[in-house]
């Protein structure tokens, strides 16, 4: 029966369709690639957000791997104790450990329970997926909210050009720990995607993977551009693609740089730069954080 | 084996016997020997068992909150502080109905800091879905955690259990007690047989979000399960006296209570004090009992209506107060009792907050101040320092 075989197909993918994902959204896309690659031999941790809250509403689920969700800041926390566990049975080298978690989860509340995980050297796989807000409550500032983006707690106003920090760095700071392997990917560089999540699954030890997830609702543009607003966000040095090991950069995806502005202007959370002349200073300053980033990795080298 | 130990080493010992496969904590004053003597028998390899070293209480709770997800037996220990930072993760395994056992050492809040002893910290898990269990001494909160996990795993129940023992009173002192052998506690104790793990050959999804229409009745049936958990708590209590020959109550443990006029109702180390004082009092013709509360969670209201409906008064050793309440017992067994017939004036004396050490002299105000009529008071205070309001 055709049916049961697409079925046994959806189940080994181990995320399933059906979920309740936005249209367009970048982090369904991610993970699916993510779990095609990871296979069936996985347990999943998952940390609050939108991921698990349109993945699971009881009694469904869109998982077809076990999977559990506990708090927001303790996915790697959990994992950490599922590893444990499977090292207690003689599973460990059977089953890959997988957390995930946003931004927020991962940068903000979730920063110490990760390093714990990192530094203590489990064999998880942490992949943080980064739209860059707290969008699961309303398009929040986090941590990983980029300089001159407006959120609903660093709007844009008289006295305000949006976020006025640059993104937390933890792909550095994770690199930092000394683990075998971190990465930055994008769900709009498929085979580079599935290139790293194999690497990571691969590498016996910590894994910190951070995937750039773009977010139509929380980034205001039209759904069916998500796929080129992240290439954009790679292809303009904001989002290098760069991969760790045992702390050192190994690689980087070299891009022919775009002027940040066709990467800013589709975007509502940054239209208010576009509006003024002090504004066209602080899409100076964001060329400014991408030509650092281009030298710094020698993206175009 | 009987053997003169210190209470964290008993501790420490009795949950190897246990055979966890996981342990996690962070250090924390006064349970830090608890976990240091852990570290050392997996160390030495006398306990099997992954020793996760994390960076916060809250990380200890969820690391044991994976390892039992994942089907393997967990433990982890804490106090005050510790106990408070885990509390966000303590909620969220009750809620996802895993069995764990974690020591609660008893300690003050802060502020004042204080590391000494009182029963603040645990009291205020109370609605929590863990079970609570108090012990008096080193041998009950040893033969305690071997039965918390019986009690814990049990299909009926699924409900993590907290041990509580009271810091420095007893997590360092050293007494005689009786250590069960492997043999003994594999009998009494099988391998941890978890309905639901997670397992790729199986796979199940694991704290799913609940809408209005489905949250309430999840929480009805933790708590119908944590009422219908008192009915094994007292079976594992027979079955533990039928193995090792230990009887220390189940969920409470009347001493002289039987013609008391006066029953004196308390958790923990204070316990063995206010039975020490009911003797020097009757010795003087005073008809004091004492009634031991060993299970706090589920809250044993029968069990209180029938030991204290004969007596002329109850007073109960408060050491935690409900700041703009009173006392947290005394508020709970006042409504067990109301109602019934016969129904006692129950006392509420505070005492012992911050490891202030509960003597005959406060005991004896007490006893005054309640034979004079007060309902709700602190017991031994030093009123030369308290600060004109």
């Amino acid at each position: 029966m055709p049916a049961t075989k697409e079925f046994t197909y959806e189940l080994e993918r181990g995320f399933l369709p059906g979920h309740r994902a936005c249209a367009g959204c970048g982090q369904a896309t991610a993970v699916r690639l993510v779990m095609e690659v990871a296979g069936p031999n996985v347990v999943v941790t998952n940390a609050t957000g939108c991921l698990e809250v349109f993945s699971t509403p009881h009694p469904e689920s869109a998982w077809g791997v076990p999977w559990v969700h506990s708090l927001f800041e303790n996915a790697s926390a959990v994992a950490a104790g599922l590893e444990a566990a499977l090292k207690h049975k003689g599973k460990l080298d059977e089953i890959r450990v997988l957390a995930f978690g946003g931004d927020g989860a991962t940068l903000d509340i979730g920063f110490g329970p990760l390093s714990g995980v990192l530094e203590r050297g489990h064999d998880v796989a942490y992949f943080c997926m980064d739209n860059e807000a707290y969008m699961n409550t309303g398009v929040q500032r986090s941590g990983s909210t980029p300089f001159g983006a407006a959120t609903t707690t660093s709007p844009a106003g008289r006295r305000s050009f949006g976020e006025d920090r640059p993104k937390k760095d933890l792909p550095a700071i994770a690199a930092a720990h000394g683990i075998p392997y971190v990465a930055t990917a994008s769900m709009s560089i498929v085979a580079d995607l599935r290139r790293k999540t194999k690497k990571a699954l691969d590498t016996r030890g910590p894994k910190y993977v951070q995937i750039h997830v773009p977010c139509p609702p929380g980034w205001g543009y039209d759904e069916k551009d998500t796929v080129d607003i992240g290439r954009m966000a790679v292809d303009c040095g904001l989002y290098p693609l760069v991969e760790w090991e045992n702390g050192e950069v190994v690689r980087v995806r070299k891009i022919k740089p775009i002027p940040v502005e066709e990467y800013l202007k589709p975007q509502r959370r940054f239209r208010h730069l576009f509006r003024s002349d002090a504004g066209k200073e602080q899409i100076a300053k964001i060329q400014e954080l991408a030509q650092a980033n281009i030298e710094k990795y020698g993206l175009a080298d | 084996m009987r053997k003169m130990i210190e209470g964290s080493r008993a501790v420490a010992e009795a949950v190897g016997l246990c055979r966890p496969g996981v342990i996690s904590a962070y250090p924390i004053t006064p349970q830090t020997h608890i976990v240091e003597e852990l570290s050392q028998l997996v160390a030495d390899g006398d306990i099997e068992a992954e020793y996760v070293r994390v960076e916060s209480e809250h990380s200890a709770a969820s690391v044991c909150l994976g390892a039992v997800a994942g089907g393997v037996r967990a433990y982890s220990a804490t106090t005050s502080q510790g106990l408070m930072l885990m509390a966000e993760v303590l909620y969220n395994i009750a809620g996802m109905r895993l069995p764990l056992v974690i020591t609660g050492v008893n300690r003050a809040m802060s502020a004042p800091l204080s590391i000494w002893n009182d029963q603040q910290d645990t009291l205020a898990l109370r609605d929590s879905g863990w079970l609570q269990l108090y012990a008096e001494n080193s041998q009950e909160v040893l033969d305690m955690h071997i039965q918390a996990y019986k009690i814990s795993e049990d299909d009926r129940v699924l409900l993590p259990a907290l041990v509580c023992m009271d810091g420095f009173i007893l997590t360092h002192t050293y007494e005689t007690v009786d250590m069960p052998t492997q043999e003994e506690v594999d009998a009494f104790l099988p391998p941890y047989n978890p309905l639901y793990e997670l397992d790729p050959k199986d796979p199940y999804t694991l704290g799913a979000f609940a809408g209005p229409e489905m949250y309430q009745e999840m929480r009805y049936e933790i708590q119908r399960d944590a009422l219908a958990a008192k009915a094994v708590v007292k079976e594992v209590a027979k079955d533990f006296q039928a193995a090792f020959g230990r009887w220390m109550g189940d969920v409470v443990e009347p001493y002289q209570c039987d013609d008391a006029e006066t029953i004196y109702v308390a958790m923990g180390s204070v316990v063995g004090t206010l039975k020490d004082w009911a003797d020097i009092r009757r010795e003087r013709g005073g008809k004091i009992g004492v009634l031991k509360l060993r299970c706090y969670r589920p809250f044993p209201q029968d069990e209180l209506r029938e030991a204290l409906s004969g007596a002329k008064r109850v007073v109960v050793l408060e050491k935690a107060v409900s700041v703009g309440a009173y006392g947290i017992l005394s508020a709970e067994i006042r409504a067990a009792l109301y109602g019934q017939p016969n129904t006692p004036p129950v006392h509420a004396a505070v005492t012992g907050l911050g490891g202030r050490d509960v003597t005959f002299e406060i005991l004896d105000e007490m006893q005054e101040r309640a034979q004079a009529g007060e309902m709700d008071f602190f017991a031994g205070l030093r009123e030369e320092l308290l600060e004109a309001s």
